[in-house]
């Protein structure tokens, strides 16, 4: 039941703005997961590469990354409850926004000059994978 | 921390009653002059992969240096653990702050007894425990490898420890009972290749274990628990059970090793905490070295989690 009532909340809230920051930020995450997810098949060569599909996968990796906005999705506090977010995000607001940037811009700079073909893709898989990496790196706790 | 206390107290009772033996047998033991001798001048290539297998650069590259410049390796990183504050040392070229003036012998020594140059025991921080199974040849290779990497002048500072363990010369009762070079996972009769290569780097100079595996009340690895994660020894959060009972129960081989290629799950979460040098070290190796690492991960024998389950949001 209480799984039920919190599906349905989160379905009230898929589209607007979430009320809780936390929930906010890990469905980005989980929306930037299954872009990667996407990209990557066809870098593995299990989905075939479309230049199309591969660029709106890109662009929508850029939307997401606009809409990742730090100062309301990490607001003070929110270090505490059902999160992975390490205490090293508020210590260090500047490098954890640094790093957010740097995303923003490789995506940015993928959506402009589009892959024409795998290895091209690859390497730009590489670079914005690159940046999940380096950012869980430091801002990230692994808790199960 | 009432463990730390029992701790202490026993290291102090064991201390006292064995206090004549222990001296002796806390000696630091060198290799054999046999095993001295069958080190032949290694190749600097090969090297290569066992320094990358080996993740030197982890611990030992200046904190947060990116690139080429991890290949200088100052030390420098601050490991804090509930023994006190470890620091990885210079281990470049340097003949005066780094390990330039060491010789084979000496590296050998160092990687597979724990015994410094001028004959101290090191401290397990530094992985000699997993190193000790490594193949003589792959330490001379390695040797010849880092002899490639630059001179870096600059002493990082000294280990922070609390009492008892400020006392070097306990380290070989220690290694009496948690260093030997035998294998943790007796594979069967007739084991693939593939799985006993992949024992070699993950058991070995993949020193998987020391952060994947609980640690019994002296520190040491329990290895009736191999591999079935931990509390993190450093830092917070925990390191994941990666036996076949883990969180990468439902990863096919192909899954794990495309994680340590990539840095992607399979369900796209992406590589995090200390495990992202690892995994950018092991992407350094080749497609065969990854898939006998999955192969071995799969062949280990499955544990519950070496952690405690997460506890819901307060």
């Amino acid at each position: 039941m209480r799984k039920l009532v919190i599906a349905i909340s989160m379905l009230a809230f898929a589209g607007s703005a979430y009320a809780d920051p936390i929930q906010g930020r890990q469905a980005l995450m989980k929306e930037r997961g299954k872009l990667a997810g996407q990209i990557s098949k066809v870098v593995k060569g299990e989905t075939p590469f479309d230049a199309a599909a591969v660029l709106d996968a890109l662009k929508a990796l850029q939307a997401n990354a606009e809409k990742f906005d730090v100062d309301t999705l990490f607001p003070a506090g929110s270090d505490r409850g059902d999160t992975t977010a390490a205490p090293k995000i508020w210590e260090d607001m500047a490098g954890f926004k640094a790093a957010e940037d740097k995303f923003l811009a490789d995506t940015k700079a993928a959506v402009a000059s589009p892959p024409a073909d795998v290895d091209a893709l690859k390497a730009q898989l590489n670079t914005l994978g690159g940046d999940c990496g380096t950012c869980h790196q430091t801002y990230r706790i692994k808790k199960s | 921390m009432a463990w730390l206390k029992k701790l202490v107290g026993a290291v102090i009772v064991l201390g006292a009653a064995a206090a004549g033996a222990s001296w002796v047998l806390s000696a630091p033991v060198r290799l054999d002059a046999g095993t001295v001798a069958d080190l032949s001048p290694g190749h600097a290539a090969r090297g290569k992969r066992i320094f990358y297998a080996g993740g030197c650069t982890s611990c030992h590259a200046r904190p947060g240096a990116q690139g080429d410049a991890r290949l200088e390796l100052v030390g420098g990183l601050e490991l804090k653990t509930p023994f006190g504050t470890f620091v990885p040392p210079n281990i470049s070229q340097d003949r005066k702050d780094g390990i330039g003036a060491w010789s084979e012998a000496d590296f050998a020594n160092a990687m597979l007894k724990g015994v410094s140059p001028s004959g101290e025991h090191f401290y397990p921080a530094f992985p000699y425990a997993s190193y000790a199974r490594m193949k003589p040849a792959d330490i001379a290779d390695l040797y010849a490898f880092m002899k490639t990497l630059p001179a870096i002048a600059g002493k990082a500072p000294d280990h922070r420890l609390s009492f008892p363990f400020t006392i070097r010369r306990g380290i070989g009762l220690w290694k009496l009972v948690y260093l030997s070079p035998e294998p943790v996972i007796a594979l069967p009769e007739g084991a693939p290749d593939k799985v006993l290569a992949g024992r070699y780097l993950v058991e070995g100079p993949g020193h998987c274990g020391e952060c994947h595996t609980p640690r019994d009340f002296a520190g040491g690895v329990r290895k009736g628990e191999w591999l079935a994660g931990a509390v993190a020894a450093e830092g917070s959060g925990v390191v994941p059970n990666i036996t076949p009972q883990g969180g990468t129960k439902d990863w096919s081989e192909a899954d794990i090793a495309n994680y340590l290629e990539t840095g992607f799950t399979p369900d796209f979460d992406s590589v995090g905490g200390s495990m992202v040098d690892v995994q950018r070290n092991i992407a350094q190796l080749t497609a065969d070295d990854r898939a006998a690492i999955a192969a071995y991960l799969k062949a280990v024998p499955p544990h519950p989690n070496g952690y405690p389950a997460r506890k819901p949001a307060s």
